[in-house]
């Protein structure tokens, strides 16, 4: 059974309608890509799971739970951790205190510390910098604050908006890896939306290409990135 | 020697007015720090939060004067019973306007001012009573180096220096305070993060509200208090706030201790002053508008367009 799934979601932004019907599945422990253009729903897929879009119809389940029609912060507390577009930097807080609030949901104060260090064993830097705020970081730190902010949590899967937007190819790099290894180590699972199709193809599992709002094709990374049809009129390369 | 006498006189004279200033100013500033907690939350000013204060104050009396209750616990009773009236508040009157333009919760407020007011009114009457001030501290003064010193008033000014360090505390150490500045700031992301953003106002709104009954305590036994004691505090309240930086709650007590001082000096220093104090808190207002609209301590909005 898949951690995640969605089955025919629909949403809308007011009476704009963004989803006509996605269905998807996250494996446990997996890592899968959203691809498409801008405007085909990426976002909104992962609005929709974690309740801050209207969804019309359709269901979402995690772990065989339904979560459609939950509150974000129901959701967050089941184990989802929203990375949002912008990567939701608390920008006038502290380092220390993004991470501690990553946590908030958790009632074992040991355990989070013990989180702490334990991330802060993912980014070191991060341990260096704890009480600098978080406006003052770049980019590419901002992101890695993000994910460490998620992991936080002790998610079951990550949704991770655009980790890529706006950022260096090097620092990109390494962004995926850390995502690796900490799939890898965590079990955490991860959905992300990506535009740069040929790093997120070869980050992920599996990945589903989705155009005006539906699925229009999906596969394991490799598979996608062999047809030559759907490079050329959906990934663009 | 008569002329040197005079100048010590008159460096007395200014030290007590300053003292008196910062008594007085201890109390504008602890209702400056409730304005401070409900705006930075919901980015909008609540004018009842003199009136709650006022209410507040009327509870603690009824606890005093009529039901014998120790000063101190009447003092922490009140605080507490003042929270759950704030939490209580906002859940039930605030909460179907969380979301309205800031105007429409200013009016809502604007509402309930005459709201409370009106029912302090039906329930204790509007004859002044005499409110007690903390026992255990001399109404006479004592003589520091010369100069004579309300006991009373250092009582108001360290009272209001502990609430800002309480405040602070909570703020940057508790997981829950920290909840509170993450919703206030960022509440989308703070939903992400589990947060549930709406009980973080009412949290707030019960904050302010304690914050503010203290504030009425410390001032009810200088005025006496009846249904209209706070609106002139509110007035220098706004002022304060206004004048530390509308968001900033260390702002708000430094402004409320400048704006006391400068009132006591005014009243005592320039002829006929005292009638105008009112109109002094509204140039206050307008001139840190004019000026620095930010105030002393808080950060100018920057907003990328």
């Amino acid at each position: 059974m898949a951690l995640l799934e969605l089955t025919d979601v629909h949403a809308a932004y007011g009476s704009v309608r963004a989803l006509h019907g996605v269905s998807l599945q996250v494996a446990d422990g997996g890592v899968v890509a959203l691809l498409g253009a801008n405007g085909a729903g990426k976002t909104t897929t992962l609005r929709s799971i974690s309740g801050t879009v209207r969804r019309l119809a359709g269901e979402i389940r995690l772990d065989g739970q339904v979560i459609s029609g939950r509150s974000p912060e129901q959701v967050a507390r089941l184990g989802v951790a929203h990375v949002p577009e912008g990567r939701g930097t608390l920008a006038q807080l502290t380092v220390w205190e993004n991470l501690r609030m990553g946590a908030y949901v958790r009632r074992d104060r040991a355990g989070v510390r013990r989180d702490l260090d334990r991330v802060a064993g993912y980014f070191p830097w991060l341990g260096r910098r704890r009480d600098q705020v978080a406006s003052t970081l770049s980019g590419g730190e901002q992101q890695m604050l993000a994910i460490a902010r998620a992991l936080m949590l002790r998610p079951r899967v990550v949704l991770l908006d655009e980790p890529s937007l706006g950022l260096a190819p090097l620092v990109v790099r390494d962004i995926y890896r850390i995502v690796a290894t900490i799939n890898r180590e965590e079990g955490a699972a991860f959905l992300l939306v990506e535009q740069n199709a040929r790093t997120a193809l070869h980050a992920a599992h599996r990945a589903y290409v989705l155009e005006a709002g539906r699925v229009a094709a999906d596969g394991s990374g490799d598979e996608l990135a062999a047809n030559e049809s759907i490079r050329k009129s959906y990934l663009g390369y | 020697m008569g002329i040197e006498l005079a100048a010590s006189s008159l460096l007395e004279g200014l030290v007590q007015q300053v003292v008196t200033g910062l008594a007085t100013g201890a109390v504008y500033a602890s209702l400056a720090l409730a304005l401070v907690l409900v705006f930075r939350s919901m980015h909008a000013l609540n004018f009842a939060q003199g009136e709650m204060a006022m209410f507040g104050t009327f509870i603690a009396w009824t606890l005093i004067t009529q039901l014998h209750v120790n000063y101190y616990l009447a003092f922490g009773l009140t605080i507490a019973i003042s929270m759950a009236g704030g939490v209580a508040i906002e859940r039930v009157i605030i909460r179907p306007v969380e979301r309205a333009p800031a105007l429409t919760v200013v009016l809502v407020t604007l509402g309930l001012f005459f709201v409370v007011n009106g029912a302090a009114g039906l329930i204790w009457g509007y004859v002044v009573k005499a409110f007690p001030g903390p026992p255990g501290f001399p109404q006479a003064p004592v003589a520091v180096a010369g100069v004579s010193i309300g006991v009373q008033d250092l009582f108001l000014i360290a009272v209001t220096l502990v609430l800002l360090a309480a405040l602070y505390a909570f703020f940057r150490f508790t997981r829950l305070g920290l909840a509170m500045r993450a919703a206030a700031l960022y509440p989308e992301t703070s939903r992400l993060l589990g947060v549930h953003t709406g009980r973080m106002l009412a949290l707030g709104w019960g904050l302010a509200a304690g914050v503010g009954a203290v504030s009425g305590m410390l001032i009810a036994p200088i005025e006496f208090l009846d249904p209209n004691l706070m609106q002139p505090v509110l007035l220098y309240a706004l002022a304060s706030a206004v004048l530390g930086g509308i968001e900033n709650p260390a702002g708000a007590v430094v402004g409320g201790f400048v704006v006391g001082v400068m009132l006591a000096l005014i009243g005592t220093y320039v002829p006929g002053a005292r009638d105008l104090r009112l109109a002094f808190g509204l140039v206050i207002i307008v001139a840190v508008l004019l000026v620095r609209p930010a105030g002393l301590l808080g950060r100018p909005h920057v907003a990328r367009v």
